[in-house]
């Protein structure tokens, strides 16, 4: 069974990725934790339902939500500090999941011209998500 | 290539328990969260761009409470799991103890997310 090699010890790609999953992992549930309390302390408690709660502090953008209440909160969320968090979020999101990916990629794939193939392709996602995602957020 | 591999119902039978069930589910609600993120994403650009019934109805689909309900699961799954994963790394003495990690992990999951669903079906379906 060809999968994948060891990586090497000592610093390396694979070594720096498993660092950084790490980090944005933490870094991901306390920038829900701020964003989550943020939202209650601008008066979400008596003005959203949960899942629009949820939907608004991971992602605080009118694009994101259609049909959900949201009524005198947004003032409150449109300045530079919540599209610079909203930047940060979906870098550090996009980068993980991709990278997750990545590994499931390496875990199932043998060497083959398959693997080559998908890991171009998830490079490709990469870039062209946070791509839209500077676009949408900095657009509004 | 392993691919070729043909392991059929026989993968059902291996008694990994607690750890193995993380293991997979945290796989799976990790490709599940890279594919919902690229939806909101996209959706979100779409929306922006064109603002048509296809922007809207992805948006539909995903602002209703059904699906938020799956969605609460997987990140608050994923989150946690995450969390033991860096504990564990972190510590790796406490290996010796990943069972009872993993019911403890169970234990603190279930009140978060069964007060967060309680509070959303209550209040989607209550009229208030």
């Amino acid at each position: 069974m060809a999968s994948r090699t060891t990586p090497r010890l000592g610093f390396s790609f694979e070594y720096l990725m498993w660092i950084f999953t790490r980090i944005s992992g933490l870094a991901l549930i306390l920038m829900a934790i701020v964003g989550l309390s943020m939202a209650l302390f601008m008066g979400a408690r008596t003005q959203m339902d949960m899942g629009t709660l949820l939907r608004w502090s991971f992602f605080p953008n009118s694009y994101h939500v259609v049909n959900s209440d949201i009524p005198d909160v947004v003032p409150g969320w449109a300045n530079a500090y919540w599209q610079v968090m909203q930047l940060i979020i979906v870098f550090f999101g996009v980068t993980h999941g991709v990278n997750g990916l990545r590994i499931i990629v390496e875990d199932y794939m043998g060497s083959t011209w398959v693997r080559i193939f998908l890991r171009g392709l998830l490079f490709l996602l990469w870039i062209f998500l946070f791509l839209v995602a500077i676009y949408v957020v900095t657009t509004v | 290539m392993v691919l070729k591999r043909n392991v059929g119902l026989s993968g059902l039978k291996y008694r990994g328990g607690g750890p193995m069930l993380a293991w997979s589910l945290h796989r799976i609600s990790g490709i599940t969260l890279i594919s919902l993120l690229s939806l909101h994403v996209l959706s979100s650009f779409f929306q922006h761009q064109l603002g048509n019934d296809l922007a809207t109805n992805i948006n539909i689909i995903y602002e209703s409470i059904y699906v938020q309900v799956f969605i609460v699961f997987v990140v608050i799954f994923h989150g946690l799991n995450g969390l033991r994963i860096i504990i564990l790394d972190t510590f790796p003495k406490l290996i010796e103890y990943q069972r009872e990690v993993i019911w403890l992990q169970w234990l603190a999951f279930i009140p978060i997310y069964g007060l967060t669903v309680f509070v959303m079906v209550t209040r989607a379906f209550g009229g208030n």
